[in-house]
């Protein structure tokens, strides 16, 4: 059905309730109305069936992912 | 692509893989762990997680796909309601080749005249409302907490323009309730869910403590094969030393508190309702009806939709695929009478099904 994929945002319209979201190099527009924080260009947003519905925190996301990468070079887990 | 491309990275696959042998080497016995998200399913398949894994570790789908668990008599109703000459009836593409009671589908009958149009979003069937004035634009709502959401916003959308030729025939579930139903299934014996990532998105983590309360593990996971191998090694953890959480593993994708605005908007617009599941029957409160202040948007208010005595084939064995009880080969029909391009059941039809994805995909 409808997958939710991130994009990053290119562009703001209709008095920013939507914003042009890229992913892979195709752009879609998608809603903002379901998002209850702010969002600036370069974000990247969760999409789902048109709207965006969480705004991910790129630098959380880093550093959780490196995290990974050194309980598993170190044979934490 | 950011956020896809990091989480297929083979060093932490093959990392990741080697703790979970280590992990899977202390069990006693095999373990049973269910995924319920369709996209979840495509994504064990498409990557080979199943051939990855050590024997003892046992991962069977669930209800996950939103094509899959709509009812026969949803279906035959859909069907019904296109067949109105007024009609314009639209809803996601997957779903237009289900087959209803007697072998008709959205799509055959599209083909005979009646006016059948996919869409990618209710806020699409929403313009085609404001464009086709002289039409009824009813779009046909499926899914799950991600995705209902989203036509709750177009809901109130219409609403502010005024719109009177635009419903909702709505057939959104509920995640919680059907997992709940199946963590007391005896014969699957469940030790562990992944939850949903993006369900997870909006309804959040603490819903889930009903799982780690009666002792079994939750590891709410994302959709690459990093997030899915954590996400197994997260509840191989849980098994092993003691049940103490649900586990997060989807951090990007997931705050513990969900989303609320998303929620909040779902609340005012939808209720819950008993509704009826493809393969599982009736559950209470585990489906959507719109509330009694929108019913100038809900289809049944627009039509006299008529009970229709439903009649799902006996030899399609969806019902048991649905609740993990058999794997898809087990049908006498999959792969045979029964393909991708010609489906003879919905978990065939929709790209997210566990009998299409074990034919794209197959595990041995
Ligand atoms: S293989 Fe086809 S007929 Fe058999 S359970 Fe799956 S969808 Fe139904």
């Amino acid at each position: 059905m409808c997958i939710s994929f991130p994009g990053r945002i290119i562009a703001f319209k209709e008095d920013d309730c939507l914003a042009v979201i890229e992913i892979g190099g195709t752009r879609r527009e998608v809603s903002l109305d379901l998002l209850d924080e702010p969002v600036t260009l370069n974000d990247y947003l969760l999409c789902h069936a048109g709207f965006a519905i969480h705004k991910i925190d790129a630098e959380e996301a880093e550093k959780s992912l490196a995290l990974l990468q050194e309980i598993i070079d170190n044979e934490i887990y | 692509m950011k956020f896809i491309d990091e989480y297929r990275s083979p060093a932490l696959v093959s990392g990741l893989l080697l703790r979970i042998k280590k992990k899977a080497a202390l069990l006693s016995r095999t373990i049973t762990i269910m995924e319920v998200c369709g996209s979840h399913t495509t994504a064990i398949g498409r990557f080979g997680i199943r051939r990855l894994l050590p024997e003892n570790i046992r991962l069977v789908s669930g209800p996950g796909c939103p094509v899959c668990v709509t009812s026969t008599q949803d279906i035959d109703q859909a069907l019904w309601l296109a067949s109105r000459p007024d009609t314009l009836f639209t809803s996601y593409g997957d779903l237009l080749r289900v087959p209803g009671s007697h072998g008709n589908s959205l799509e055959k009958i599209r083909a005979t005249g009646a006016q059948v149009k996919t869409v990618h979003s209710a806020l699409e069937a929403l313009t085609l409302a404001q464009t086709h004035p002289d039409q009824k634009v009813v779009f046909m709502g499926i899914g799950f907490e991600t995705t209902s959401p989203t036509v709750a916003a177009a809901v109130l959308k219409a609403e502010k323009l005024n719109l009177n030729n635009f419903s909702i025939f709505c057939s959104h579930k509920l995640m919680p309730p059907v997992m709940r139903l199946l963590l007391d299934e005896q014969e699957l014996a469940l030790d562990g869910f992944l939850c949903p990532g993006h369900v997870s998105t909006i309804i959040g983590t603490k819903v889930y403590e009903f799982i780690t309360d009666s002792g079994r593990a939750a590891a709410v996971t994302g959709f690459e094969p990093v997030d899915i191998l954590e996400g197994i090694y997260l509840i191989l953890e849980e098994l092993t030393n003691g049940i103490s959480k649900v586990r997060l593993q989807y951090q990007r994708g997931v705050n513990s508190q969900g989303n609320p605005k998303a929620r909040e908007l779902l609340h005012e617009v939808f209720e819950p309702a008993t509704v009826n599941w493809r393969g599982l029957g009736q559950i209470p409160d585990s489906g959507l009806t719109l509330r009694k202040e929108f019913s100038a948007f809900d289809a049944g208010c627009h039509f006299v939709i008529p009970e229709i005595e439903s009649q799902t084939n006996s030899s399609c064995r969806c019902g048991e695929v649905l609740r993990g009880l058999i794997e898809p080969a087990a049908c006498k029909m999959f792969g045979s009478t029964c393909t991708p391009n010609n489906p003879f059941g919905p978990c065939m039809v929709s790209n997210e099904g566990s009998c299409a994805a074990a034919f794209r995909y197959p595990a041995h």
